[in-house]
């Protein structure tokens, strides 16, 4: 999978460059600004973007801005935006743009090889990587609304909903039975309302209620 | 007053010290030269725009152009008069500054703005204004009268020298020359004395009639006072952006660039002996939190979000991170302006970590609402309560910051709880 890289620390985009090599994926690009990211975007094509978010010239949200001009411009080139901190309204905008093949994860999670590299391949094959972090500043805005009707496990199971996860990997990560998975999903969409037409597309919905988007 | 180097003319001064200074002198020689401007530039003035104005009143004769330039001159009197008091003020608070070393701090003008034409209108109505105009009458009698006076003692032997040379041993003139030389000689003697008597009346009258009021230099003070400590306000806020910035791309890039070497080696660890293995594992284990307590610390100093996005998007950041659960709640439809913003959230990050360290609560509630001009911050826990400004729980420190941006703190936390914490700000500062 080819990959364009956009971080202006020297030290990280080589350290990023050896993770992704080193994990099966080709970096077409390292590039160090914005402007510079999307000429990389357009020149190469690649399958998935890694951006950073504090970049030159003002070092505030150039790497998100550029995220959604990927996001418009390019709908085949998946974003993951990686960032010293996560901001939630970040993430809405970002989520506003498209809520597949996109993701938004804390440096940190590099640290954690195989699960940033698992993410990285679910927003490159079409999914998304919230991170827990984005998720939980979501959280204390909870109003009163649907989601108080949820229980807290069916909240945590949201959660790893909004993450990005499937069924397979909340099964994993909560460690109960499939079908105890399935039916806190069912539960989920019960309780938000959503009717059984499309299961995909119910996912999506009640990620992004529980967004408020 | 400031006590500058004029301070040591007003203090008490042996008999030699008093003859030798000749400062006293100077300024009263000094004020008789500006009382003559005085009383040329606003004798003129004044006579000019009453013969105007007579002119007008009594109905003008002659040229219509002659009526215009009564007009102008009616109109432009009171203008120019302003000019000239506060220019001849300035000029008489130059002469008590370099003869005496005495700085008199001229009054306040009137405050710039509104419509242009009627700032002379504003500028007659200050108290100051007339205050200056009364010193220049008095510097054209009084100030000219004690010059002269100064004057006539230190030049007292000259008639004495002249009438001796005349008339030396003429008899029925003796006892009168000598009456004369006698009385010239404690001029002479006096003379030092008088110039200080002078120059000490002149410099009470100008300090009163040409410097600040007392309210007014009051008011100058606490304008003062009010600008350094916006200063240092600011000066607060661009340090904590500064640490920031620093320990984001210094500190920070290097940690998550070593956890990401040490997250490297961890994964290709397949045939390496158990103990270093497990050196590593430690290694990378501390590497991530010391990762994540470094992001907590630098997120409650000044994010980037904060100035981007405002503080409806930065608090959510210090909400998720508290170790407790937080409810959010933020209704500002108009941004506040940057230090406020700043204060607000230096506000909620430190209140819940007090609320973390000390209330042994099981939840907490921030509550950010714009009333009109005041952003109001609230942070309840339903914790043991008790806290109070002097418990030495930070509180003390939240409410300075408060009230360094004229902002207010109240704590409402009786034993047992909940307690509340209300911080009112300003919007503009």
């Amino acid at each position: 999978m080819r990959v364009v890289i956009a971080e202006d620390s020297v030290l990280l985009q080589a350290g990023l460059t050896r993770l992704l090599g080193d994990g099966g994926f080709e970096v077409v690009a390292a590039v160090g600004d914005a402007e510079a990211l999307l000429r990389a975007v357009a020149e190469h094509r690649p399958d998935v973007a890694v951006v950073d978010v504090r970049m030159p010239p003002t070092h505030t949200d150039e790497g998100i801005r550029a995220a959604l001009v990927i996001a418009r411009q390019h709908p085949e080139v998946a974003v993951l935006v990686l960032s010293q901190y996560v901001e939630e309204r970040y993430a809405t905008d970002l989520l506003s743009e498209r809520t597949s093949a996109v993701g938004y994860l804390l440096k940190d999670r590099v640290a954690h090889v195989a699960d940033f590299l698992d993410a990285l391949r679910r927003v490159a094959a079409g999914g998304t990587a919230l991170d827990p972090e984005v998720v939980s500043q979501l959280l204390v805005r909870r109003r009163a609304d649907p989601l108080d009707r949820l229980t807290p496990r069916e909240l945590q199971v949201l959660k790893l909903m909004a993450e990005g996860r499937s069924n397979n990997g909340i099964t994993e990560a909560l460690r109960v039975s499939p079908s105890a998975v399935e039916k806190y999903v069912s539960n989920i969409f019960a309780k938000l309302d959503l009717s059984p037409t499309d299961i995909d597309h119910r996912r999506v919905l009640a990620v992004l209620r529980f967004l408020g988007a | 007053m400031a006590a500058g180097p004029g301070a040591a003319y007003r203090e008490a001064m042996s008999w030699r010290e008093t003859a030798r200074d000749w400062r006293p002198t100077a300024l009263a020689l000094a004020g008789v030269v500006a009382g003559a401007v005085t009383a040329t530039v606003v004798g003129g003035l004044v006579l000019g725009w009453l013969a105007a104005t007579w002119s007008l009143l009594d109905g003008p004769t002659g040229a219509w152009e002659l009526a215009w330039f009564y007009v102008v001159v009616t109109l432009a009197g009171p203008v120019l008069l302003l000019w000239a008091t506060q220019g001849l003020g300035a000029l008489q608070r130059a002469r008590f500054r370099v003869v005496l070393g005495a700085e008199i701090v001229a009054p306040p003008r009137a405050a710039g703005g509104g419509w242009p034409l009627l700032r002379p209108v504003r500028a007659w109505r200050a108290p100051a204004t007339w205050r200056q105009l009364g010193y220049h009458l008095l510097a054209m009698t009084g100030g000219t009268a004690g010059g002269l006076l100064v004057a006539a003692c230190w030049s007292a032997p000259l008639p004495a020298v002249a009438y001796l040379a005349g008339r030396w041993g003429d008899g029925p003139g003796a006892a009168a020359g000598l009456g004369l030389v006698a009385l010239s000689a404690a001029l002479l003697l006096a003379a030092p004395w008088v110039a200080r008597a002078v120059a000490r009346a002149d410099e009470a009258a100008g300090r009163v009639l040409l410097g600040p009021s007392r309210s007014e230099e009051l008011a100058l003070r606490v304008e003062a006072l009010a600008r350094s400590r916006a200063e240092i306000v600011a000066a607060t806020d661009a340090e904590r952006r500064r640490i920031e910035r620093d320990l984001h791309d210094g500190a920070q890039r290097r940690l998550v660039s070593l956890a990401m070497q040490l997250g490297m080696a961890r994964a290709s660890l397949a045939d390496t002996p158990e103990p270093v293995r497990q050196v590593i594992e430690q290694a990378h284990e501390e590497a991530t939190e010391a990762l994540a307590e470094l992001r907590q610390l630098v997120r409650g100093l000044h994010p980037a979000v904060l100035d981007d996005r405002g503080l409806d998007a930065a608090l959510s950041g210090i909400a998720a991170n508290a170790p407790l659960p937080v409810r959010l709640r933020v209704d500002v439809p108009a941004r506040c302006s940057p230090a406020i913003e700043a204060v607000a959230y230096f506000v909620v990050s430190e209140a819940l970590t007090n609320v973390t360290k000390h209330a042994g609560a099981g939840q907490a509630e921030v509550t950010v609402e714009r009333a009109g001009d005041r952003l109001r911050v609230v942070v309840a826990d339903d914790g043991r309560g008790g806290a109070t400004l002097a418990g030495g729980t930070g509180l003390r420190g939240l409410a300075q910051r408060a009230a360094a941006v004229d902002g207010t703190l109240t704590v409402d936390s009786p034993p047992g709880g909940p307690t509340a914490i209300t911080v009112e700000l300003p919007c503009e500062s």
